[in-house]
Protein backbone atom coordinates (compact mmCIF):
# COMPACT_ATOMS: atom_id res chain seq x y z
CA UNK A 1 0.00 0.00 0.00
CA UNK A 2 0.84 3.66 -0.39
CA UNK A 3 1.71 5.59 2.35
CA UNK A 4 1.09 8.80 0.63
CA UNK A 5 -0.60 9.34 -3.69
CA UNK A 6 -0.83 12.62 -4.70
CA UNK A 7 -2.50 13.16 -7.53
CA UNK A 8 -2.63 16.40 -10.01
CA UNK A 9 -2.15 18.64 -6.67
CA UNK A 10 -2.27 22.25 -7.76
CA UNK A 11 -2.43 24.70 -5.34
CA UNK A 12 -2.65 29.21 -6.30
CA UNK A 13 -2.30 31.35 -3.43
CA UNK A 14 -5.06 33.85 -2.89
CA UNK A 15 -2.40 36.54 -4.78
CA UNK A 16 -2.88 34.15 -8.00
CA UNK A 17 0.43 32.76 -7.56
CA UNK A 18 0.84 29.38 -8.89
CA UNK A 19 3.10 27.19 -6.18
CA UNK A 20 1.47 23.49 -7.54
CA UNK A 21 1.63 23.03 -10.83
CA UNK A 22 -0.33 19.84 -10.79
CA UNK A 23 1.72 17.34 -9.05
CA UNK A 24 1.89 13.32 -9.16
CA UNK A 25 3.27 11.24 -6.30
CA UNK A 26 3.53 8.14 -4.59
CA UNK A 27 5.37 7.20 -1.30
CA UNK A 28 5.51 3.35 -0.72
CA UNK A 29 4.70 2.19 3.24
CA UNK A 30 8.20 2.17 5.62
CA UNK A 31 9.96 4.06 1.88
CA UNK A 32 12.25 6.87 3.26
CA UNK A 33 11.64 9.71 0.94
CA UNK A 34 13.36 12.75 0.16
CA UNK A 35 11.60 15.74 -1.47
CA UNK A 36 14.23 18.04 -2.14
CA UNK A 37 14.08 21.40 -4.37
CA UNK A 38 15.65 25.06 -3.70
CA UNK A 39 14.35 27.40 -1.86
CA UNK A 40 9.87 28.49 -2.99
CA UNK A 41 10.33 25.42 -4.90
CA UNK A 42 6.58 24.32 -3.35
CA UNK A 43 7.79 21.66 -1.07
CA UNK A 44 6.01 22.96 2.09
CA UNK A 45 3.07 24.24 0.03
CA UNK A 46 2.54 20.27 -0.72
CA UNK A 47 3.36 19.41 2.81
CA UNK A 48 1.06 21.73 3.56
CA UNK A 49 -1.73 20.61 1.75
CA UNK A 50 -1.06 16.67 3.16
CA UNK A 51 -1.50 17.67 6.52
CA UNK A 52 -4.32 19.73 6.18
CA UNK A 53 -2.78 23.47 6.87
CA UNK A 54 -3.43 24.53 3.46
CA UNK A 55 -6.24 24.51 1.15
CA UNK A 56 -5.81 23.05 -1.99
CA UNK A 57 -7.13 24.48 -5.70
CA UNK A 58 -7.50 21.29 -7.10
CA UNK A 59 -6.08 17.48 -7.27
CA UNK A 60 -6.23 14.38 -4.25
CA UNK A 61 -4.10 13.64 -1.67
CA UNK A 62 -4.62 10.14 -0.14
CA UNK A 63 -2.88 9.00 2.96
CA UNK A 64 -2.58 5.35 3.25
CA UNK A 65 -5.84 4.72 1.81
CA UNK A 66 -7.61 7.45 3.79
CA UNK A 67 -8.74 10.19 0.90
CA UNK A 68 -7.58 13.53 2.51
CA UNK A 69 -11.20 15.60 1.57
CA UNK A 70 -13.81 12.09 2.34
CA UNK A 71 -12.01 10.89 5.38
CA UNK A 72 -10.06 13.81 6.65
CA UNK A 73 -9.74 12.25 10.29
CA UNK A 74 -8.72 8.71 9.45
CA UNK A 75 -6.02 10.43 7.19
CA UNK A 76 -4.75 12.75 9.72
CA UNK A 77 -4.58 10.20 12.50
CA UNK A 78 -1.88 8.55 10.44
CA UNK A 79 0.31 11.35 9.96
CA UNK A 80 2.86 13.17 12.16
CA UNK A 81 4.28 16.22 10.82
CA UNK A 82 7.20 18.31 12.04
CA UNK A 83 6.88 21.75 10.27
CA UNK A 84 9.25 24.07 8.59
CA UNK A 85 9.25 27.08 11.55
CA UNK A 86 8.21 26.87 15.02
CA UNK A 87 4.66 26.80 15.78
CA UNK A 88 4.17 25.18 19.85
CA UNK A 89 2.98 27.33 22.28
CA UNK A 90 6.01 29.34 23.41
CA UNK A 91 5.11 29.99 26.61
CA UNK A 92 4.29 25.97 27.68
CA UNK A 93 5.98 23.64 29.09
CA UNK A 94 7.95 20.99 26.94
CA UNK A 95 6.14 18.20 28.25
CA UNK A 96 2.85 19.98 28.22
CA UNK A 97 3.40 20.72 24.60
CA UNK A 98 3.64 16.93 23.89
CA UNK A 99 0.67 15.98 26.45
CA UNK A 100 -1.40 18.25 25.00
CA UNK A 101 -0.60 17.12 21.04
CA UNK A 102 -1.55 13.46 22.42
CA UNK A 103 -4.82 14.97 23.67
CA UNK A 104 -5.71 16.35 20.55
CA UNK A 105 -5.00 12.57 19.08
CA UNK A 106 -7.29 11.41 21.20
CA UNK A 107 -5.05 9.35 23.72
CA UNK A 108 -5.55 8.29 27.56
CA UNK A 109 -3.91 10.28 30.14
CA UNK A 110 -1.71 7.84 31.14
CA UNK A 111 -0.61 6.34 27.63
CA UNK A 112 -0.01 10.07 26.73
CA UNK A 113 2.06 10.66 29.82
CA UNK A 114 3.94 7.32 28.71
CA UNK A 115 4.36 7.97 24.97
CA UNK A 116 5.58 11.98 26.05
CA UNK A 117 8.50 10.27 28.15
CA UNK A 118 9.58 7.81 25.72
CA UNK A 119 9.25 10.68 22.78
CA UNK A 120 11.32 12.98 25.21
CA UNK A 121 13.88 10.80 26.21
CA UNK A 122 14.52 9.35 22.32
CA UNK A 123 14.78 13.47 21.52
CA UNK A 124 17.50 13.89 24.20
CA UNK A 125 15.26 16.78 26.28
CA UNK A 126 13.96 14.62 28.99
CA UNK A 127 15.95 16.94 31.25
CA UNK A 128 13.93 19.92 29.67
CA UNK A 129 10.54 18.56 30.45
CA UNK A 130 10.01 21.48 32.38
CA UNK A 131 11.51 24.26 30.79
CA UNK A 132 9.13 26.93 29.23
CA UNK A 133 9.57 26.00 25.45
CA UNK A 134 10.78 29.62 24.90
CA UNK A 135 13.64 29.24 26.56
CA UNK A 136 15.15 26.51 24.91
CA UNK A 137 17.82 27.22 21.65
CA UNK A 138 17.07 27.02 18.28
CA UNK A 139 18.43 22.95 17.66
CA UNK A 140 16.19 21.84 20.79
CA UNK A 141 12.90 23.65 19.38
CA UNK A 142 13.18 21.52 16.46
CA UNK A 143 13.72 18.52 18.56
CA UNK A 144 10.28 19.66 20.48
CA UNK A 145 8.72 19.40 17.16
CA UNK A 146 10.16 16.07 16.15
CA UNK A 147 8.99 14.65 19.38
CA UNK A 148 5.82 16.44 19.46
CA UNK A 149 5.03 14.74 15.79
CA UNK A 150 5.81 11.36 17.13
CA UNK A 151 3.62 11.16 20.42
CA UNK A 152 0.73 9.36 18.76
CA UNK A 153 3.37 7.09 16.82
CA UNK A 154 2.81 8.07 13.24
CA UNK A 155 2.63 5.56 10.61
CA UNK A 156 3.94 8.41 7.95
CA UNK A 157 5.96 11.09 9.40
CA UNK A 158 6.50 14.23 7.12
CA UNK A 159 9.57 16.50 7.92
CA UNK A 160 9.70 19.64 6.83
CA UNK A 161 13.93 20.49 7.14
CA UNK A 162 13.84 19.29 10.60
CA UNK A 163 17.75 19.64 10.53
CA UNK A 164 18.48 23.26 9.37
CA UNK A 165 19.83 25.56 12.24
CA UNK A 166 20.98 22.49 14.01
CA UNK A 167 24.10 21.48 15.09
CA UNK A 168 26.29 19.06 13.71
CA UNK A 169 25.97 16.25 16.57
CA UNK A 170 22.62 16.88 16.92
CA UNK A 171 22.30 16.11 13.33
CA UNK A 172 23.42 12.89 13.18
CA UNK A 173 21.66 11.48 16.15
CA UNK A 174 18.43 13.11 14.36
CA UNK A 175 19.40 11.14 11.46
CA UNK A 176 19.84 7.90 13.47
CA UNK A 177 16.81 8.74 15.30
CA UNK A 178 14.85 8.92 12.02
CA UNK A 179 16.90 5.69 10.74
CA UNK A 180 15.86 4.02 13.67
CA UNK A 181 11.83 4.95 13.24
CA UNK A 182 11.86 4.29 9.68
CA UNK A 183 13.33 0.62 10.38
CA UNK A 184 10.44 0.63 12.93
CA UNK A 185 8.65 0.52 10.28
CA UNK A 186 7.08 4.16 10.02
CA UNK A 187 7.26 5.58 6.46
CA UNK A 188 9.21 9.12 5.80
CA UNK A 189 9.08 11.75 3.85
CA UNK A 190 11.73 14.31 4.63
CA UNK A 191 12.72 17.66 2.83
CA UNK A 192 16.34 19.29 3.66
CA UNK A 193 18.52 21.38 1.85
CA UNK A 194 21.56 19.51 2.63
CA UNK A 195 21.70 16.79 -0.37
CA UNK A 196 24.58 14.31 1.56
CA UNK A 197 21.96 14.50 3.84
CA UNK A 198 19.27 13.08 1.45
CA UNK A 199 21.44 11.16 -0.33
CA UNK A 200 23.01 8.89 3.30
CA UNK A 201 19.53 8.38 4.58
CA UNK A 202 17.28 8.18 1.49
CA UNK A 203 16.06 5.01 -0.43
CA UNK A 204 13.89 7.51 -3.12
CA UNK A 205 14.06 10.72 -4.07
CA UNK A 206 11.69 13.92 -5.65
CA UNK A 207 12.93 16.83 -6.51
CA UNK A 208 10.50 19.95 -7.12
CA UNK A 209 11.29 22.92 -9.09
CA UNK A 210 8.63 25.64 -9.40
CA UNK A 211 6.08 24.22 -8.98
CA UNK A 212 6.62 20.77 -10.57
CA UNK A 213 8.25 17.66 -9.71
CA UNK A 214 11.41 17.88 -12.12
CA UNK A 215 12.90 14.27 -10.65
CA UNK A 216 11.04 11.55 -9.24
CA UNK A 217 13.08 7.94 -8.73
CA UNK A 218 15.48 5.93 -6.40
CA UNK A 219 18.49 7.52 -4.99
CA UNK A 220 21.00 4.82 -6.56
CA UNK A 221 19.34 4.76 -9.55
CA UNK A 222 19.89 8.93 -9.59
CA UNK A 223 23.62 8.72 -8.03
CA UNK A 224 24.12 6.73 -11.05
CA UNK A 225 23.61 9.25 -13.45
CA UNK A 226 26.26 11.41 -12.05
CA UNK A 227 28.66 11.99 -14.27
CA UNK A 228 31.13 13.80 -12.49
CA UNK A 229 32.76 13.23 -8.78
CA UNK A 230 34.62 16.29 -7.10
CA UNK A 231 37.15 14.94 -5.17
CA UNK A 232 40.49 16.90 -2.80
CA UNK A 233 43.65 15.50 -2.24
CA UNK A 234 46.43 16.51 -0.05
CA UNK A 235 49.93 16.52 -1.27
CA UNK A 236 53.04 15.84 0.28
CA UNK A 237 54.48 18.70 -1.62
CA UNK A 238 53.92 22.45 -2.82
CA UNK A 239 53.33 22.72 -7.07
CA UNK A 240 53.31 25.49 -9.18
CA UNK A 241 51.17 24.55 -12.11
CA UNK A 242 48.56 21.62 -11.83
CA UNK A 243 48.99 18.61 -13.57
CA UNK A 244 47.68 18.48 -16.55
CA UNK A 245 45.99 14.90 -18.10
CA UNK A 246 43.60 14.82 -20.46
CA UNK A 247 39.75 14.16 -19.63
CA UNK A 248 40.06 15.04 -15.54
CA UNK A 249 39.62 18.93 -14.85
CA UNK A 250 42.34 19.58 -11.87
CA UNK A 251 42.63 22.78 -10.58
CA UNK A 252 45.07 23.37 -7.44
CA UNK A 253 43.01 25.17 -4.48
CA UNK A 254 46.09 26.12 -2.73
CA UNK A 255 50.05 24.86 -3.32
CA UNK A 256 49.20 21.29 -1.72
CA UNK A 257 45.98 20.83 -1.88
CA UNK A 258 44.11 20.06 -5.38
CA UNK A 259 40.48 19.71 -6.67
CA UNK A 260 40.09 16.99 -9.03
CA UNK A 261 36.80 16.39 -11.10
CA UNK A 262 36.77 12.70 -11.96
CA UNK A 263 34.36 11.58 -14.66
CA UNK A 264 32.59 8.52 -13.59
CA UNK A 265 33.58 6.70 -17.37
CA UNK A 266 37.17 7.41 -16.07
CA UNK A 267 37.44 6.37 -12.20
CA UNK A 268 40.64 6.83 -10.23
CA UNK A 269 43.12 4.33 -11.09
CA UNK A 270 44.22 6.39 -13.95
CA UNK A 271 44.49 9.79 -12.11
CA UNK A 272 46.90 7.86 -9.32
CA UNK A 273 49.15 6.16 -12.34
CA UNK A 274 49.58 9.89 -13.51
CA UNK A 275 50.27 11.12 -10.33
CA UNK A 276 52.75 8.33 -9.25
CA UNK A 277 54.52 8.44 -12.62
CA UNK A 278 54.97 12.39 -12.25
CA UNK A 279 56.39 11.46 -8.54
CA UNK A 280 53.45 13.66 -7.08
CA UNK A 281 53.06 11.98 -3.54
CA UNK A 282 49.29 12.29 -2.05
CA UNK A 283 48.44 12.41 1.66
CA UNK A 284 44.92 11.90 1.61
CA UNK A 285 41.69 11.86 -0.41
CA UNK A 286 38.34 13.31 0.16
CA UNK A 287 35.00 13.71 -1.71
CA UNK A 288 34.36 17.45 -1.63
CA UNK A 289 30.74 17.99 -0.50
CA UNK A 290 31.67 16.64 3.28
CA UNK A 291 34.74 17.86 3.45
CA UNK A 292 33.88 20.73 6.25
CA UNK A 293 31.79 18.80 7.79
CA UNK A 294 34.15 16.11 8.47
CA UNK A 295 36.53 18.29 9.57
CA UNK A 296 34.03 19.91 11.83
CA UNK A 297 32.72 16.47 13.32
CA UNK A 298 36.31 15.35 13.98
CA UNK A 299 36.50 18.69 16.01
CA UNK A 300 33.36 18.28 17.71
CA UNK A 301 33.85 14.67 18.68
CA UNK A 302 37.77 15.25 19.80
CA UNK A 303 36.33 18.02 22.40
CA UNK A 304 33.46 16.31 23.23
CA UNK A 305 35.66 12.95 24.11
CA UNK A 306 38.85 14.90 25.79
CA UNK A 307 35.91 16.45 28.34
CA UNK A 308 34.52 13.31 29.76
CA UNK B 1 -16.48 13.20 18.22
CA UNK B 2 -13.29 13.25 20.07
CA UNK B 3 -14.28 13.86 23.60
CA UNK B 4 -10.46 13.58 24.91
CA UNK B 5 -8.78 16.62 22.38
CA UNK B 6 -12.34 18.52 23.77
CA UNK B 7 -11.15 17.94 27.45
CA UNK B 8 -7.66 19.08 26.48
CA UNK B 9 -8.79 22.16 25.15
CA UNK B 10 -10.74 23.34 28.19
CA UNK B 11 -8.53 22.37 30.47
CA UNK B 12 -5.51 24.13 28.68
CA UNK B 13 -7.75 27.26 28.48
CA UNK B 14 -8.91 27.25 32.38
CA UNK B 15 -5.26 26.38 32.99
CA UNK B 16 -4.61 29.70 31.20
CA UNK B 17 -6.35 31.88 32.85
CA UNK B 18 -5.83 30.60 35.99
CA UNK B 19 -2.39 31.14 35.72
CA UNK B 20 -2.40 34.97 34.80
CA UNK B 21 -5.10 35.59 37.45
CA UNK B 22 -3.45 38.72 38.45
CA UNK B 23 -4.60 39.83 34.52
CA UNK B 24 -7.62 37.40 34.05
CA UNK B 25 -9.56 37.95 37.68
CA UNK B 26 -8.10 40.60 39.55
CA UNK B 27 -9.25 43.79 37.35
CA UNK B 28 -12.64 42.70 37.13
CA UNK B 29 -13.11 42.07 40.94
CA UNK B 30 -11.51 45.98 41.85
CA UNK B 31 -13.13 47.57 38.67
CA UNK B 32 -16.83 46.36 39.76
CA UNK B 33 -15.93 46.85 43.95
CA UNK B 34 -15.00 50.64 42.55
CA UNK B 35 -18.87 50.53 40.71
CA UNK B 36 -20.40 49.11 44.20
CA UNK B 37 -18.78 51.43 46.31
CA UNK B 38 -19.12 55.15 43.87
CA UNK B 39 -22.38 54.30 42.14
CA UNK B 40 -24.30 51.74 44.79
CA UNK B 41 -22.99 53.29 47.81
CA UNK B 42 -21.91 57.10 47.48
CA UNK B 43 -24.38 58.45 44.80
CA UNK B 44 -26.84 55.64 45.26
CA UNK B 45 -27.67 56.58 49.02
CA UNK B 46 -29.29 60.05 47.13
CA UNK B 47 -30.46 58.58 43.93
CA UNK B 48 -33.84 56.57 46.08
CA UNK B 49 -35.35 53.47 45.00
CA UNK B 50 -35.86 52.07 41.28
CA UNK B 51 -38.92 49.69 40.82
CA UNK B 52 -39.20 49.81 44.49
CA UNK B 53 -34.86 48.37 44.50
CA UNK B 54 -32.70 50.43 46.34
CA UNK B 55 -30.04 51.49 43.53
CA UNK B 56 -27.34 49.36 45.05
CA UNK B 57 -29.60 46.13 44.47
CA UNK B 58 -30.73 47.53 41.14
CA UNK B 59 -27.71 47.99 39.39
CA UNK B 60 -25.89 44.55 41.04
CA UNK B 61 -27.41 42.06 38.80
CA UNK B 62 -25.98 44.53 35.51
CA UNK B 63 -22.77 45.11 37.08
CA UNK B 64 -22.20 41.52 37.44
CA UNK B 65 -23.74 40.12 33.76
CA UNK B 66 -21.59 43.43 32.22
CA UNK B 67 -18.44 41.32 33.98
CA UNK B 68 -19.72 38.43 32.54
CA UNK B 69 -19.76 39.61 28.91
CA UNK B 70 -16.11 41.29 28.97
CA UNK B 71 -14.54 38.57 30.36
CA UNK B 72 -16.08 35.80 28.08
CA UNK B 73 -15.26 37.61 25.27
CA UNK B 74 -11.72 38.62 26.18
CA UNK B 75 -10.89 34.82 27.15
CA UNK B 76 -11.68 33.75 23.60
CA UNK B 77 -10.89 36.69 21.49
CA UNK B 78 -7.42 36.78 23.15
CA UNK B 79 -6.76 32.99 23.49
CA UNK B 80 -7.90 32.22 20.20
CA UNK B 81 -5.91 35.30 18.40
CA UNK B 82 -2.60 34.05 20.08
CA UNK B 83 -3.39 30.90 19.13
CA UNK B 84 -3.60 31.78 15.94
CA UNK B 85 -0.86 34.22 15.75
CA UNK B 86 1.83 31.95 17.05
CA UNK B 87 0.41 29.37 14.39
CA UNK B 88 -0.30 27.34 17.41
CA UNK B 89 -3.68 26.57 15.79
CA UNK B 90 -1.51 24.21 13.01
CA UNK B 91 -1.74 21.55 15.88
CA UNK B 92 -5.26 21.30 16.01
CA UNK B 93 -5.73 21.82 12.56
CA UNK B 94 -2.96 18.97 11.43
CA UNK B 95 -4.87 16.77 14.51
CA UNK B 96 -7.68 14.91 14.11
CA UNK B 97 -10.41 16.90 15.88
CA UNK B 98 -13.13 18.37 14.09
CA UNK B 99 -14.21 22.07 13.85
CA UNK B 100 -17.40 21.85 16.80
CA UNK B 101 -14.73 20.48 18.84
CA UNK B 102 -11.75 23.59 18.32
CA UNK B 103 -15.16 25.74 18.23
CA UNK B 104 -16.60 23.96 21.96
CA UNK B 105 -13.62 23.83 23.56
CA UNK B 106 -12.59 27.70 23.20
CA UNK B 107 -15.83 28.35 24.15
CA UNK B 108 -16.35 26.65 27.05
CA UNK B 109 -13.34 28.17 28.43
CA UNK B 110 -14.49 31.35 27.39
CA UNK B 111 -17.66 30.51 29.30
CA UNK B 112 -15.84 29.06 32.34
CA UNK B 113 -14.22 32.18 32.63
CA UNK B 114 -17.15 34.34 32.30
CA UNK B 115 -18.76 32.66 35.30
CA UNK B 116 -16.31 32.42 37.28
CA UNK B 117 -15.24 36.16 37.20
CA UNK B 118 -19.35 36.46 37.72
CA UNK B 119 -19.28 34.28 40.70
CA UNK B 120 -16.43 36.50 41.79
CA UNK B 121 -18.34 39.51 41.70
CA UNK B 122 -20.96 38.71 42.65
CA UNK B 123 -19.28 37.68 46.31
CA UNK B 124 -17.74 41.22 46.22
CA UNK B 125 -21.98 42.96 45.98
CA UNK B 126 -22.64 40.50 48.93
CA UNK B 127 -20.09 42.81 50.79
CA UNK B 128 -22.22 45.94 49.64
CA UNK B 129 -25.78 44.43 49.01
CA UNK B 130 -27.92 42.50 50.58
CA UNK B 131 -29.87 41.05 48.10
CA UNK B 132 -31.17 37.85 47.51
CA UNK B 133 -31.82 36.09 44.27
CA UNK B 134 -35.76 35.43 43.51
CA UNK B 135 -35.29 32.69 40.85
CA UNK B 136 -31.91 31.18 40.48
CA UNK B 137 -32.45 29.12 37.35
CA UNK B 138 -33.42 32.68 34.92
CA UNK B 139 -30.30 34.64 36.46
CA UNK B 140 -28.02 31.09 36.07
CA UNK B 141 -29.56 30.34 33.14
CA UNK B 142 -29.57 33.38 30.96
CA UNK B 143 -25.86 34.23 32.86
CA UNK B 144 -25.05 31.19 31.13
CA UNK B 145 -26.22 32.20 27.38
CA UNK B 146 -24.45 35.44 27.24
CA UNK B 147 -21.51 34.14 28.14
CA UNK B 148 -21.86 31.58 25.74
CA UNK B 149 -23.00 34.26 23.29
CA UNK B 150 -19.94 36.84 24.02
CA UNK B 151 -17.64 33.58 24.01
CA UNK B 152 -18.59 33.51 20.27
CA UNK B 153 -18.07 36.50 19.28
CA UNK B 154 -15.15 36.49 20.87
CA UNK B 155 -14.22 33.71 18.58
CA UNK B 156 -15.58 35.70 15.52
CA UNK B 157 -13.70 38.31 16.44
CA UNK B 158 -10.20 36.33 16.71
CA UNK B 159 -10.70 34.43 13.19
CA UNK B 160 -11.48 37.72 11.97
CA UNK B 161 -9.03 39.55 13.45
CA UNK B 162 -5.95 40.52 11.28
CA UNK B 163 -3.64 42.05 14.38
CA UNK B 164 -3.79 42.99 17.62
CA UNK B 165 -5.61 46.02 16.83
CA UNK B 166 -8.41 44.59 15.86
CA UNK B 167 -9.25 42.61 18.53
CA UNK B 168 -9.45 45.73 21.36
CA UNK B 169 -11.54 47.63 18.58
CA UNK B 170 -14.96 45.78 19.51
CA UNK B 171 -14.69 46.08 23.05
CA UNK B 172 -13.91 49.41 22.72
CA UNK B 173 -16.09 50.72 20.32
CA UNK B 174 -18.57 48.28 20.94
CA UNK B 175 -18.67 46.14 23.53
CA UNK B 176 -18.45 49.04 26.22
CA UNK B 177 -20.73 51.40 24.65
CA UNK B 178 -23.48 48.61 24.79
CA UNK B 179 -22.91 48.01 28.25
CA UNK B 180 -23.71 51.17 29.50
CA UNK B 181 -26.23 51.64 27.17
CA UNK B 182 -27.46 48.47 28.36
CA UNK B 183 -29.49 49.69 31.21
CA UNK B 184 -26.88 48.38 33.83
CA UNK B 185 -27.50 51.63 36.14
CA UNK B 186 -30.55 52.80 34.99
CA UNK B 187 -33.72 52.02 33.83
CA UNK B 188 -34.70 52.64 30.15
CA UNK B 189 -38.13 54.02 31.48
CA UNK B 190 -36.10 56.97 32.54
CA UNK B 191 -35.07 57.75 29.28
CA UNK B 192 -36.96 60.04 26.98
CA UNK B 193 -39.00 57.99 24.63
CA UNK B 194 -37.38 58.35 21.37
CA UNK B 195 -34.21 56.89 23.35
CA UNK B 196 -36.18 54.00 24.45
CA UNK B 197 -37.06 52.80 21.02
CA UNK B 198 -33.51 53.06 19.92
CA UNK B 199 -32.72 51.45 23.46
CA UNK B 200 -34.66 48.25 22.59
CA UNK B 201 -32.45 47.66 19.87
CA UNK B 202 -29.52 47.01 21.99
CA UNK B 203 -29.54 43.22 22.93
CA UNK B 204 -27.21 43.56 25.93
CA UNK B 205 -30.14 45.32 26.92
CA UNK B 206 -32.62 42.52 27.01
CA UNK B 207 -29.94 39.97 28.69
CA UNK B 208 -29.18 42.53 31.62
CA UNK B 209 -32.65 43.04 32.01
CA UNK B 210 -33.95 39.32 32.41
CA UNK B 211 -30.60 38.73 34.59
CA UNK B 212 -31.72 41.55 36.74
CA UNK B 213 -35.82 39.60 37.06
CA UNK B 214 -33.66 36.80 38.28
CA UNK B 215 -32.51 38.86 41.17
CA UNK B 216 -34.64 41.21 42.00
CA UNK B 217 -38.21 40.35 39.81
CA UNK B 218 -37.55 43.66 38.30
CA UNK B 219 -37.59 44.24 34.26
CA UNK B 220 -37.98 46.82 31.54
CA UNK B 221 -38.35 43.67 28.43
CA UNK B 222 -40.28 41.20 28.23
CA UNK B 223 -38.20 38.02 29.69
CA UNK B 224 -39.24 35.46 27.17
CA UNK B 225 -38.42 37.62 23.94
CA UNK B 226 -34.84 38.25 26.00
CA UNK B 227 -34.13 34.63 26.10
CA UNK B 228 -35.58 34.16 22.66
CA UNK B 229 -33.18 37.04 21.52
CA UNK B 230 -30.00 35.63 23.36
CA UNK B 231 -30.38 31.78 21.62
CA UNK B 232 -31.06 33.65 18.55
CA UNK B 233 -27.78 34.97 18.42
CA UNK B 234 -26.30 31.85 19.92
CA UNK B 235 -27.72 29.90 17.23
CA UNK B 236 -26.90 32.30 14.11
CA UNK B 237 -23.31 33.20 16.05
CA UNK B 238 -22.34 29.40 16.05
CA UNK B 239 -23.23 28.84 12.60
CA UNK B 240 -21.28 31.09 11.56
CA UNK B 241 -18.23 30.35 13.39
CA UNK B 242 -18.63 26.72 11.82
CA UNK B 243 -18.54 28.75 8.68
CA UNK B 244 -15.49 30.80 9.17
CA UNK B 245 -13.70 27.35 10.42
CA UNK B 246 -14.76 25.42 7.52
CA UNK B 247 -13.80 27.64 5.31
CA UNK B 248 -10.39 28.06 7.02
CA UNK B 249 -10.48 31.91 7.38
CA UNK B 250 -7.71 33.48 8.90
CA UNK B 251 -6.24 30.17 9.65
CA UNK B 252 -5.39 28.53 6.73
CA UNK B 253 -4.26 29.34 2.90
N1 LIG C 1 0.68 32.43 1.62
C1 LIG C 1 1.26 32.57 0.42
N2 LIG C 1 0.78 33.45 -0.46
C2 LIG C 1 1.36 33.61 -1.67
N3 LIG C 1 2.43 32.91 -2.08
C3 LIG C 1 2.96 32.02 -1.23
C4 LIG C 1 2.41 31.79 0.07
N4 LIG C 1 3.14 30.85 0.70
C5 LIG C 1 4.09 30.50 -0.18
N5 LIG C 1 4.00 31.19 -1.33
C6 LIG C 1 4.86 31.06 -2.51
O1 LIG C 1 4.79 29.74 -2.99
C7 LIG C 1 6.06 29.31 -3.44
C8 LIG C 1 6.40 28.01 -2.77
O2 LIG C 1 6.61 28.22 -1.40
P1 LIG C 1 6.99 27.05 -0.43
O3 LIG C 1 7.00 27.58 0.95
O4 LIG C 1 6.13 25.89 -0.72
O5 LIG C 1 8.49 26.73 -0.90
P2 LIG C 1 9.54 25.67 -0.34
O6 LIG C 1 9.84 24.73 -1.44
O7 LIG C 1 9.06 25.08 0.92
O8 LIG C 1 10.80 26.59 -0.09
P3 LIG C 1 11.89 26.60 1.09
O9 LIG C 1 12.93 25.63 0.71
O10 LIG C 1 12.41 27.99 1.05
O11 LIG C 1 11.19 26.28 2.36
C9 LIG C 1 7.02 30.44 -3.14
O12 LIG C 1 7.24 31.15 -4.32
C10 LIG C 1 6.30 31.30 -2.14
O13 LIG C 1 6.65 32.64 -2.29
MG1 LIG D 1 9.67 25.16 2.84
Amino acid sequence: MNALSISQLRKVYSNGFEALKGIDLDVEEGDFFALLGPNGAGKSTAIGIISSLVNETSGSVTIFGHDLQKHRNQAKSCLGLVPQEVNFNQFDTVKNILLNQAGYYGMSRKLASARTEHCLKQMDLWDKRDTISRRLSGGMKRRVMIARAMVHAPKLLILDEPTAGVDIEIRRSMWAMMQDVNQQGTTIILTTHYLEEAESLCRNIAIIDQGRIVENSSMSQLLARLQVEHFVLDLAEALITPPDLEGYQIELVSPKVMSVAVPKTKGLNQLFNYLTQHNIQVLSLKNKTNRLEQLFMDLVQAKTSRVE
Amino acid sequence: MNFTAYNTIVVKEIYRFLRIWPQTLLPPAISTALYFLIFGKLIGDRIGTISGASYMDYIVPGVILMSVINQSYSNVVSSFYSTKFQHNIEELLVAPVSNVVILAGYITGGILRGLLVGFVVAFIAMLFSEVVVQNVSIALLIALMTATMFSLAGFINAQLAESFDAISLIPNFVLTPLSYLGGVFYSVSMLPSVWQIISMGNPILYMVNAFRFGFIGVTDVDIQLAFMMTGGFIVVMTIFSLFLLHKGTGLKQ
